[in-house]
């Protein structure tokens, strides 16, 4: 996809997203907003080789949201792939619904159970090593969030990966320096972020989490790099990207639009429709 | 029980390529000759029980049958979320063969103090729905189980004892996996219903008890969950009192408490005296006997409790 339309496509995704949880009247979406950019990037972008209409072809990339509160996003992108029907959005949260506020396995196109947070690092770097075991070419691409990094579990699973040279893993952290109340570096500084992850054995690339064309450069070469390191990137984001007053806001986890917010956070969403496609 | 069970996972990992081992940085002599042999089919994780869980749970994803490996406390404890999470929720909708292997059940590692004891595997492992819980009292029972893990699919924990402890099952005809039990011993007044180590002590009270002509059937459960409620209930039934053996702590939820509710459910309403833990923590210093001696569990103390309690009935 040629990029205009890869960024239009965040924008239709950002827009799926509001539309999705105010339906619901909940969801956690300025977390889902934040890493917009680099799912589209993923699933879009050719990097993630997948097939929606079988969702565990044994030779798929895996695709591991270990940041689950951020899953409105990747609801989203998989019912617009066609994993399922577009309309399960319509029943986010609801009665016997498919789409919980976490997502599970039970929806085609998720691997793991998550909502907790500091585990799919680990379970990533597990898929990763059987697939160095069985001499697998497919890769393990887990989505984390940077409070999520607060989680010793996380840091087992850093040291595990380097130490086995899991070069077939690639972590991103959605960067938004945001936890659920307050910023991380009030709460538990994570800086010098970089440099942590290089002293626990990976390689660190830092970029802009909402420049796709940069996204789809790294994410594009990390199959044929040499380095027998793992991958991270730091994709530097703003929690609650696309609508201006959720923007950077720790008041902005879970908290929904109400009465006129609803509608200016719906027009600036859709200012896309009014631009021309190329 | 540990190297008979490790032993017969070794000789099955020649012809079943799926089996992988990882540890949390806990050996065993049996487990050398895995390491060298297996190289490519075992990892120890180190001293990072979260993380071996979550890896555990990748490899099983991707079809590896797994053995998580670390002495019971830690295993149990430090990484029940993730057991909760990354196993017993994710095995309700995908099929994962994970098994955990607890080597330390109640007060194996006795003069280690109250860190390295497990009073509380047996209760808070049966809490998480989709597992299986085993709790062998003899390295034979131990040995059996392997073939039974890489049949059955899901989650199980196997609660073992640290120390060797004498042979139970020479007649392995005695076991039953299906039934989860075996009554060692029929007797028409009291029940002892034991499991793990105290499966040992149950045969010596039955003795005792015996011998004051109060004939005394013993119950060995080495499935904890799931409990075969409906035939052990049939076998209560012949009896007048019931006891219950376990090295853990009382009232917890343990075997005791399930023996309780089913007895309870199915108006099997007997007498019971329940030996284990009370509720505090074990400091005293010294091996099993003498720390069984400090908590009343000594066989001249347990007898007495028995009758204290037949009497009352």
């Amino acid at each position: 996809m040629r990029i205009n339309n890869l960024i239009r496509k965040s924008a239709e995704i950002r827009l799926r997203v509001l539309e999705t949880a105010l339906r619901a009247g909940k969801g956690h979406v300025p977390p889902a907003f934040s890493w917009v950019d680099i799912g589209v990037s993923l699933f879009y972008g050719g990097i993630l080789q997948i097939k929606p209409s079988e969702p565990r072809w044994p030779e798929r990339d895996r695709f591991i949201l270990s940041k689950g509160h951020g899953c409105l996003t990747l609801y989203a992108i998989l019912s617009d792939l066609g994993f399922f029907p577009k309309n399960e959005l319509e029943n986010f949260c609801g009665h016997g619904c498919l789409l919980a506020g976490h997502p599970d396995p039970n929806i085609p196109g998720v691997e793991i159970v998550s909502g907790s947070l500091g585990h799919g690092l680990g379970i990533s770097a597990g898929m990763a090593l059987s697939a160095k075991i069985d001499g697998k070419d497919w890769f393990v691409y887990t989505l984390l969030g940077d409070g999520e990094c607060q989680e010793g579990s996380v840091w087992e699973a850093a040291m595990f990966a380097s130490h086995h040279k899991l070069n077939n893993l690639v972590a991103i952290v959605d960067r938004n320096r945001l936890g659920a109340t307050d910023f991380t570096e009030n709460s538990l500084s994570l800086e010098p972020f970089s440099r942590r992850w290089q002293a626990f054995g990976w390689e660190v690339v830092n970029k802009n989490g909402h420049d796709i064309e940069q996204l789809i450069d790294v994410l594009s070469k990390a199959k044929q790099r040499t380095s027998a390191q793992p991958l991270l990137i730091i994709a530097d984001t703003t929690k609650g990207k696309g609508v201006s007053f959720m923007e950077g806001s720790p008041l902005w986890h879970h908290r929904m639009p109400k009465s006129e917010e609803i509608q200016a956070a719906l027009k600036e969403l859709s200012q896309f429709k009014s631009q021309e496609t190329n | 029980m540990r190297d008979a069970f490790i032993e017969a996972l070794f000789s099955r990992m020649e012809t079943n390529e799926n089996i992988f081992f990882i540890s949390a940085d806990f050996g065993a002599p049996a487990l050398d000759k895995l390491r060298d042999k297996y190289a490519d089919r075992f990892v120890n994780v180190g001293i990072a029980e979260q993380n071996l869980i979550n890896v555990a749970t990748g490899l099983a994803l991707e079809g590896f049958i797994v053995y998580a490996y670390a002495i019971a406390p830690f295993l149990s404890m430090r990484a029940y979320e993730q057991i909760r999470t990354s196993i017993s929720i994710l095995a309700q909708i995908r099929d994962i063969n994970i098994n955990l292997i607890g080597v330390g059940a109640g007060l194996s590692y006795d003069v280690t103090g109250p860190t390295h004891h497990c009073l509380e595997d047996s209760c808070i492992m049966a809490v998480l729905p989709n597992f299986t819980i085993f709790s062998p009292s003899d390295a034979i029972l131990s040995e059996k189980f392997v073939d039974y893990t890489l049949r059955k699919s899901g989650p199980k924990y196997i609660r073992m004892d640290g120390k060797a402890q004498p042979e139970i099952y020479a007649d392995e005809k005695q076991i039953s996996f299906e039934d989860g039990f075996t009554e060692l011993r029929k007797g028409s007044e009291v029940c002892i219903v034991s499991t793990g180590y105290m499966t040992h002590e149950a045969l010596k009270v039955a003795d005792a008890l015996s011998q004051d002509n109060i004939s005394t059937g013993v119950v060995d459960v080495y499935f904890l969950k799931p409990f075969n409620e409906q035939l052990l209930v049939k076998i209560f039934r012949e009896y007048r009192h019931i006891v219950t053996m376990e090295e853990a702590f009382l009232n917890k939820g343990g075997l005791d408490t399930i023996v309780e509710h089913a007895c309870f459910s199915n108006r099997v309403y007997i007498g019971m005296t329940k030996l284990g833990f009370g509720d505090k923590y074990v400091f005293d210093v010294g091996n099993r006997e003498h720390l069984y001696r400090t908590n009343g569990l000594d066989l001249g103390n347990m007898i007495k409790k028995i009758k204290t309690d037949l009497n009352r009935n």
